[in-house]
């Protein structure tokens, strides 16, 4: 059933329980309905809360009056900014947002007051009867408008709108452009997505007035955060908060930070002196945001006569919107993964994060690399194309040695690209179709990557960067706690398997209890593809530690030496079968010792592992990058402009798969994901106001749509790694969108420079090349 | 105004008194505790809300619960017999049909719909029969995939 397709399969040894495609241990609860999400939860008693939000795009709040909302029977609590004078967001130096807005209002739809009504119909009720009165400002909705001089300011603090400006010089780059023998320029654009989980968002807040404590359950990816954010914008005590992350139903990103309808929620609650359900809308969960910010790239690389890169400049403008959230983090990686993927010279980067009266943007699956990654591999096509090179030619000539460091001191010990290049070249079957399809057919490839984690968490604290605790007793069931969000990624199986694969014993035998603040140990959360080479190595700690204990009272019973035992569902002494003893009975042999055994294994990142000593230089460091190459065949309707991506062809260096079931789905989804920012997804907004707050208007593809995605699974065991695992879950997306464009390219001769590739886009294109069919290549 | 609805649910009979403008996801959700089915989107846009109305995929997020009276309701929570899965749910659980699982209940109902019509689909009938319903995970591959597995179990059984 489960046994992966030859051409896939991973060439790594295959271990005890590790390396074998595994369905979720949480899938049977999905399939059946059993899966209770926050919107889920059981509400019988909860009051309904509604959030007003404000209807221009910048203001100044002149009154807000909630008298006659209040007088409405059955309306319990109404918040506003004034409830809140704390500000909260995800980076300790850049907390610029208010849960509700107090004074000024920075984006339509920007939260002003909420209510909790003892049904939907009231809480709506009484939102209408708030009066909300609003001095309109001017708004910039676009970085142009907003860095024009004398531009409307969003915030004091920030002079011509620029959140965070960055400027990185690493090797000699005049001198590498003098040395290259081809330099060409390119500008593109790439329209803001939004990650469109789907689930929408909810929060279900009580508050237990009699104690004074606080239980949040959120469809958060990071708990840890948000319990740390109630804290300080409802001023209580961590001690008195509770943070449960039910199942999830999706994040790519929109959930890496508190957002404010979780903490409106816990405001609500504890003003109610009760329970409060809040259930977004998906016009709300929209514009909540926190997705990837319109970006303007523009790029210069050298090549020698050979095909080396020798220098690369490359300045990146984007519409953060209108608070600061992951910001200076996506502008940084921005520039800090220009770097780790190819040998390159010399590398300037330029950065500016431009405030903008839209929703706030934020972390999204391949954090601030997506739309850099398409530029540059878009380019560097033209470039090979201009110099009569075949395009995995001239990347090949480009591949880095591992072990190496970055010029921007990016460690990488492990670098499967070459092997990724060769796999989904036989697979596509390049040599003999590229360049001989029929016209409007067109194959593209491009090379991707992405971090393994972030080496240097937002909340640095000097802890240990992953902490998992096991716990053995008198059932002899191994119950593992562990603060691993699983968002629908597998987190929750790998953990398992880790601790079955060090045990040597059954994932039956094994339980796994997630993600609630009173029981199991604090984790960063899941987001920058963290969870498998943190967690995943802290489990293994942790097993062995327990493996250990079990090891000696076996040693004990069977009078044997501990090294001479082979542990697992029966303990025995190695090449002595016959006195084989039960793993209970090992267990209460360990637990006539001490009693419930509990043990706990911790990963911390080295310090080698933390990036450079220059500003900014912690974005992009991290333990390993994922490599990925695909190859997407499209044809183009030339009457249209519709395109269709006919197969995609992708290999990703993990590592190692430990469920190679889940690494096969994640690079199927993320690859997809990229397809839907290269054809149809952005979001838009009319003075302000999002006109595709809703899944018609916003275009994520279709089954009819999706083509057959062939994958490859590249494993170059990480030393450093989990059995050798680095992450799957984001490295292959930003090859999508160059791969789409540069098979575009192949099949119609038109380099396209902006994203999405919408048919009117496309058909735009085509009949001004129609008009000008002289038109000089690669200008 | 409340008045008396009568359906049946997962074969049992129910009889409630059901607001005129009460949607049939919420009479589910709300009223019966029936939360596997869910909402994705603001109306008729994600899938996520597929139930069966007679035998054929009904989105119950734009269906008043009146308009049912009378009809034979299934939901994902009746998939299953005797603790057994059936034979799509456990072809979504074994071949990852299911990532984050929000889509899954609308998915497997639509499916469901589907063998019973088709016992054997190609993949341009699942598309077909599963265009309507959204997934933001797994780009469909695998799910297609559980489709065809669950047509070749049944198939199996059948035989």
């Amino acid at each position: 059933m489960n046994a992966p397709d030859a051409k896939t399969a991973p060439k790594a040894a295959r271990r005890h329980a590790a390396g074998h495609p595994t369905p979720l241990l949480d899938g049977v609860e999905k399939v059946t309905g059993k899966a209770i999400y926050t919107a889920d939860m059981n509400d019988a008693d909860a009051l309904v809360g509604r959030i007003l939000r404000s209807p221009v795009s910048h203001g100044r709040i002149l009154r807000i009056d909630t008298a006659a909302a209040e007088a409405l029977p059955g309306v319990i609590a109404i918040v506003t900014g004034a409830d809140c004078d704390k500000t909260y967001g995800v980076i300790p130096i850049a907390m610029n947002e208010y849960p509700m807005a107090r004074d000024t209002v920075r984006y339509r739809g920007e939260p002003v007051a909420a209510v909790a009504a003892i049904d939907a119909d009231t809480a709506a009720r009484a939102l209408e009867l708030i009066a909300l009165e609003i001095e309109e400002l001017p708004a910039v909705h676009t970085t142009r408008d907003a860095r024009q001089p004398g531009a409307p300011q969003l915030h004091d603090n920030k002079p011509g709108n620029i959140e965070r400006e960055v400027h990185h010089e690493f090797g000699d780059v005049s001198a590498g452009f003098q040395a290259a023998s081809l330099v060409r320029e390119a500008s593109f654009h790439c329209a803001e997505v939004n990650h469109a989980q789907m689930e929408p968002h909810a929060a279900l807040a009580e508050y237990d007035a009699e104690r004074d404590r606080l239980t949040l359950h959120s469809v958060t990816q990071v708990p840890f955060y948000v319990h740390l954010t109630l804290a300080r914008c409802l001023d209580m005590d961590t001690s008195r908060i509770r943070v449960v992350k039910p199942f999830v139903g999706g994040g790519f990103g929109a959930r890496t930070e508190t957002l404010n309808f979780e903490i409106i929620a816990a405001l609500l609650a504890r003003k109610a002196r009760g329970k409060v359900m809040m259930r977004l809308s998906r016009e709300e969960s929209i514009i909540t945001h926190r997705g990837r910010p319109a970006t303007d790239i523009d790029l210069k690389i050298g090549l020698d006569d050979t095909g080396r890169i020798t220098a690369v400049e490359c300045s990146v403008t984007q519409a953060g919107g209108a608070y600061a959230g992951y910001g200076l983090v996506t502008i940084l990686y921005a520039g800090a993964l220009l770097h780790g993927i190819y040998d390159i010279g010399a590398v300037r980067y330029d950065g500016w994060r431009v405030y903008t009266n839209t929703p706030p943007c934020g972390a999204m699956r391949g954090h601030g690399t997506v739309d850099v990654r398409h530029a540059f591999e878009c380019l560097l096509d033209r470039m090979a194309r201009e110099m009569g090179l075949d395009p995995f030619e001239l990347r090949q000539r480009n591949l880095l040695q591992a072990p190496t460091r970055t010029l921007n001191e990016l460690m990488v010990n492990s670098y499967g690209l070459g092997e990724c290049l060769a796999r989904v070249k036989k697979a596509s079957g390049w040599d003999a179709r590229k360049g001989k399809l029929p016209p409007g057919r067109g194959l593209g490839l491009a090379c991707s990557h992405y971090v393994s984690g972030a080496a240097k968490p937002v909340h640095w604290t000097g802890e240990p960067h992953a902490v998992v605790s096991m716990k053995l007793d008198f059932d002899g069931a191994v119950t593992v706690l562990t603060g691993a969000s699983d968002i629908g990624q597998g987190s929750t199986t790998i953990v398992a398997l880790a601790a079955a694969e060090v045990l040597n014993i059954d994932l039956a035998r094994i339980r796994v209890v997630t993600n609630d603040s009173v029981i199991t140990p604090k984790d960063n959360g899941s987001y920058s593809s963290r969870v498998t080479f943190m967690v995943g190595n802290a489990a293994i700690q942790a097993a062995e530690e327990l493996k250990r204990k079990l090891l000696s009272a076996a040693a004990e019973k069977l009078d044997a030496d501990p090294e001479d035992i082979e542990p697992g569902e029966y303990f025995h002494v190695r090449g002595a079968r016959q006195s084989a003893l039960p793993f209970r009975e090992v267990a209460l042999a360990a637990l006539a010792r001490e009693g419930t055994i509990t043990v706990k294994g911790s990963f911390t990142c080295p310090p080698e592992s933390q990036g450079g000593k220059h500003r900014g230089g912690a974005v992009g460091s991290t333990m390993g990058f994922s490599y990925a190459a695909q190859v997407v065949e499209v044809s183009v309707d030339p009457d249209t402009g519709q395109i269709t991506v006919e197969k995609v062809w992708a290999a990703l260096d993990c590592g190692y798969a430990i469920n190679p079931l889940a690494v096969e789905g994640q690079i199927e989804g993320s690859v997809w994901m990229g397809m839907g920012q290269a054809l149809s997804e952005e979001t838009r907004y009319q003075d302000g106001l999002p006109a595709h707050a809703g899944l018609l208007d916003y275009k994520v593809p279709t089954m009819v749509e999706s083509p057959d995605i062939e994958v490859h699974i590249v494993e170059s065991i990480d030393p450093l790694g989990p059995f050798g695992a680095k992450e799957a879950g984001e490295g292959a997306l930003s090859g999508f969108p160059p791969a789409l464009a540069n098979a575009v390219q192949d099949a119609t001769g038109l380099d396209m420079d902006v994203l999405p590739l919408s048919p009117d886009r496309v058909l735009d294109a085509l009949r001004k090349a129609r008009r000008k069919p002289a038109r000089k290549e690669a200008s | 105004m409340k008045r008396i609805l009568d359906l049946k649910i997962n074969g049992a009979a129910c009889e409630d008194a059901v607001a005129d403008n009460m949607l049939l996801i919420d009479y589910l959700r709300d009223q019966k505790g029936l939360t596997g089915t869910k909402q994705g989107c603001d109306g008729g846009e994600c899938g996520a809300c597929t139930v069966l109305v007679d035998g054929k995929p009904r989105l119950a997020c734009v269906t008043l619960a009146h308009d049912c009276a009378g009809a034979e309701i299934e939901t994902i929570e009746g998939q299953s017999r005797n603790g057994r899965l059936s034979a799509l749910q456990r072809a979504f659980h074994e071949n990852l049909g299911a990532q984050c699982g929000f889509c899954t209940p609308g998915m497997i109902m639509a499916a469901e719909a589907l063998l019973r019509r088709n016992p054997d689909p190609d993949d341009d009938a699942i598309k077909r029969a599963l265009g309507g319903n959204l997934c933001r995970c797994t780009g469909y591959i695998k799910i297609i995939r559980s489709v065809r597995a669950a047509a070749a179990m049944l198939a199996r059984d059948a035989a």
